[in-house]
């Protein structure tokens, strides 16, 4: 399924070129963050390159944009200070692979979830604070390396825990598609607690 | 039921439970304990001599008691598979003197005293769990009379009392006296919307569930009095509110309140009180039959499952998806995904919906035969390793092999190895590379956030898992705390090197707080517990070296507990206006030393 990653020597050994990203996410960070601020303040670090606050980086013109400046300015890390990596990591990871970048290359700060939205009342202690989330992103990201996932044996047969309509339907699926299923059930026959049902709404139809 | 019974692909296993899971996206291998049916499955044609010939009389569970069955039975005419199944703990045995008749009534000769439980394994790519719910037991909180009145039923049992497949043929009956009751009444939200009296949830079903059960009522005896007590009618789905209309429609009367009070009359009947809050005033009815619509719980079997694959629990006790908006259906563990009231209390649509979503989610890894797995991994240098063995014996997944007494050096092997990083944390003689969270990277976090006004900062580790989630559900919840925390994010808690927590005291760091998974949610099996032995080494060296050990605090925090991750990091912060700077500057000098 993944394509095998072709690491450039230049990427684990070259001198890092960071670009950082300050998110505004609309109003979600921007309102309490002074994301330009910060994004300037980063300017100054050793080893940045570009650094600027950008309205939303997930977006196609945002990405467009730091992809633009990957191949521009030469950057070999790229930090986003946004959301929490765990909703957009594998967004920002998928556009550094398609820049010609390692996905690892990539290092977020979470300035939305756990920096804005927690500390609305608090402008100032807010953009203190996402500073130095972004300031240890970019420290972080001066060691990042290259990573490369190992290709793993997938076996093509699926597992359902339960035979209750929902067990059923799921294996149907897979089944249908043509997987192989095993279905566990604990009790001498599936059905679960639908087929003791009479009528199901909203159709009123029986339950089997 | 049956297209699933019949499909070639699919292969059931009924009377069968999970008894072990090992392994990780790909290659899961599954140990199933298949219990003995005494019945030969595939001869069996369900003709039902056994069973009229069976001495022994069983309350049959499929209709909760209401009627009967014998020892060899057939759970219920539609089962799949519809062959028949012997209860050993029922049956008299096969000794002919003391009966064997059923033996002897099976033409087929399919019946097998001799059966024993088999365990199979199977080796499996994805997981779908759709382990399904309880219904709400109303016996504890007996305030509806439950256990005490013969005529109050459960929304189920009223179920099998109206099915045409019951033990009454669908004629509704009053318990007592096997008569047309001629008045019921339904009470809404027994167990549920309330945390003193079962679940504060949801359980999201049961409005309907009532809506539909009055409907049949009234086509079937249009000139039943029905009525339905409740707080709030949450009739939301698609066609829900024409139905909710047409029961009012055709005279079902709702009553805005819950009973406080059941009491039986002498001739079975019952008086309901209740404070009807539409019209302000308390009101008494008496009726033949009570309904408790029962609310929905996490199966039994939940919290069994939950420990063998790492998953984790919302505070409902239901499984916890990857991201409650974009991945509903993903558990946070590779390849493993829910369906249906498993994740939480929904209808058949819902399930069913949901069900579709996870079989695509499983088909979209299973469509290759191989996939990557994991690239944040550990490395042993062998130059530095002085065999000792401690890393292998962390190690959660017996990645690491090592020989203490010929003194090879330690190898990680790459596709077992998960990353949670302990083997680093444990390593004495720093011979153990953790990628993407080394040494160097959380020790440049940490000095660069001790870099400035560091007497006012509470460093924070937090696993990707757990806790990092929980601060993200606290973001999300949009709850606010102290604003001068940092976290530094690590994929398990037991990452977190001693060394780590000696560097952010000598950077000045008043406190410093660890947090992770609770014991038994850990993301890589039991990483956890080597925290939990590093935090109290630690605390006993502070202690042995005048350092206050309070000013390390370890903490449980799961990924759906934001309030809780907002209320410690609150704790944290009165912890720091503790701290002196004498204190601090004291520490900083003793560690310097």
């Amino acid at each position: 399924m993944t394509k095998p990653i072709s690491i450039p020597a230049s990427q684990s050994e070259d001198t890092p070129k960071i670009g950082v990203y300050v998110c505004h996410c609309g109003l979600n960070i921007a309102q309490t963050v002074d994301c330009d601020g910060v994004a300037a303040a980063m300017a100054e670090m050793p080893d940045v390159v570009v650094s600027k606050g950008i309205g939303y980086a997930c977006s196609e013109p945002g990405q467009r944009e730091i992809r633009e400046d990957i191949a521009t300015h030469g950057l070999n890390r790229v930090v986003v200070g946004s959301c929490s990596p765990r909703l957009h990591e594998p967004t920002f990871r998928q556009m550094l692979e398609a820049a010609g970048l390692n996905p690892f290359l990539l290092e977020m700060a979470n300035l939305r979830e756990q920096c804005s939205w927690v500390h609305m009342k608090e402008p100032a202690a807010a953009t203190a604070k996402a500073h130095d989330l972004v300031q240890m992103a970019v420290a972080r990201a001066r060691r990042l390396q290259p990573l490369e996932a190992p290709s793993m044996p997938m076996t093509q047969r699926a597992l359902v825990i339960g035979g209750g309509v929902a067990g059923i339907q799921a294996a149907l699926d897979m089944a249908d598609n043509g997987y192989d299923v095993v279905m566990v059930e604990k009790q001498p026959s599936i059905g679960g607690v639908m087929a003791q049902l009479d009528k199901t709404f909203p159709t009123m139809d029986c339950s089997i | 039921m049956t297209d699933a019974g019949r499909h070639p692909r699919i292969t059931i296993h009924t009377l069968s439970e999970v008894a072990d899971i090992k392994g990780y996206v790909g290659s899961f291998e599954v140990k199933i304990v298949k219990k003995a049916r005494y019945v030969d499955e595939k001869a069996c044609t369900a003709c039902g001599e056994c069973a009229k010939v069976c001495p022994v009389v069983r309350p049959d569970e499929f209709n909760i008691g209401l009627s009967s069955r014998r020892a060899i039975y057939s759970p219920f005419p539609q089962a799949v598979p519809s062959a028949y199944v012997l209860n050993p703990q029922e049956c008299l045995g096969n000794n002919p003197v003391v009966c064997s008749k059923c033996l002897e009534a099976c033409e087929k000769k399919c019946i097998d005293f001799h059966m024993s439980d088999q365990t199979l394994d199977v080796r499996v790519g994805t997981i779908v769990v759709a382990t399904g719910l309880a219904p709400h037991d109303p016996r504890p909180l007996d305030e509806y009379g439950y256990t005490r009145f013969e005529n109050v039923l459960t929304s189920l049992e009223f179920e099998r009392l109206v099915n045409a497949g019951g033990p009454t043929q669908g004629q509704l009956v009053r318990p007592t006296d096997r008569r047309h009751p001629q008045s019921v009444g339904f009470i809404q939200c027994v167990g549920s919307r309330s945390a003193r009296r079962g679940k504060a949830y949801c359980s999201n079903i049961c409005c309907m569930n009532t809506v539909k059960s009055t409907l049949v009522l009234k086509e079937h005896y249009p000139d039943m009095a029905v009525k339905v007590f409740y707080i709030d009618i949450r009739a939301f789905g698609k066609g829900f509110e024409d139905l909710y209309t047409r029961s009012r429609r055709q005279g079902v009367h709702y009553v805005r309140g819950l009973p406080g009070h059941v009491e039986a009359l002498p001739d079975g009947r019952l008086r309901v009180a209740v404070e009807n809050t539409a019209s302000g005033s308390l009101e008494y009815y008496e009726l033949d039959m009570l309904v408790l619509a029962t609310g929905i719980e996490p199966a039994p079997s939940t919290q069994k499952l939950q420990e063998m694959l790492g998953l984790q629990l919302s505070t409902d006790g239901f499984f916890l998806e990857a991201h409650p908006k974009l991945q509903p259906v993903d558990a946070a563990t590779r390849g493993i995904f829910y369906a249906g009231c498993a994740e939480g209390p929904k209808d058949i649509r819902e399930s069913v919906t949901q069900a579709s979503a996870a079989a695509v989610r499983a088909i979209r890894l299973m469509q290759a035969d191989r996939i990557s797995g994991e690239a944040i991994t550990s490395e042993i240098d062998p130059a530095l390793c002085k065999a000792c063995g401690k890393c292998a014996e962390v190690c959660p997944y017996n990645a690491i092999t090592v020989d203490t007494k010929k003194k090879t050096p330690a190898q990680v092997a790459k596709a077992a190895c998960s990353g949670c990083g302990t083997c680093a944390a444990e390593c004495a003689f720093g011979a153990i590379t953790m990628h993407h969270f080394t040494d160097v990277q959380i020790g440049d976090q940490i000095d660069t956030l001790l870099d400035h006004d560091p007497a006012h900062k509470i460093l924070t580790f937090a696993c990707n898992w757990c806790s990092y989630a929980g601060a993200d559900y606290a973001g999300v919840s949009r709850l606010q705390y102290p604003p001068n925390v940092r976290l530094i994010r690590t994929m398990c808690s037991g990452r977190v090197d001693e060394k780590f927590i000696w560097q952010g005291f000598r950077n000045g760091a008043p406190v410093i707080l660890v947090s992770g998974c609770h014991i038994g949610d850990c993301h890589y099996i039991d990483a956890n517990h080597w925290t939990v032995k590093r935090v109290e080494k630690v605390h006993k060296k502070m202690e042995k070296r005048g350092i206050r050990p309070e000013r390390l605090q370890l903490e449980w925090i799961s990924a759906a507990e934001g309030v809780r991750f907002a209320e410690v990091m609150a704790r944290m912060e009165q912890l720091r206006r503790s701290v002196t700077q004498q204190e601090i500057a004291d520490t900083v000098a003793i560690l310097n030393k």
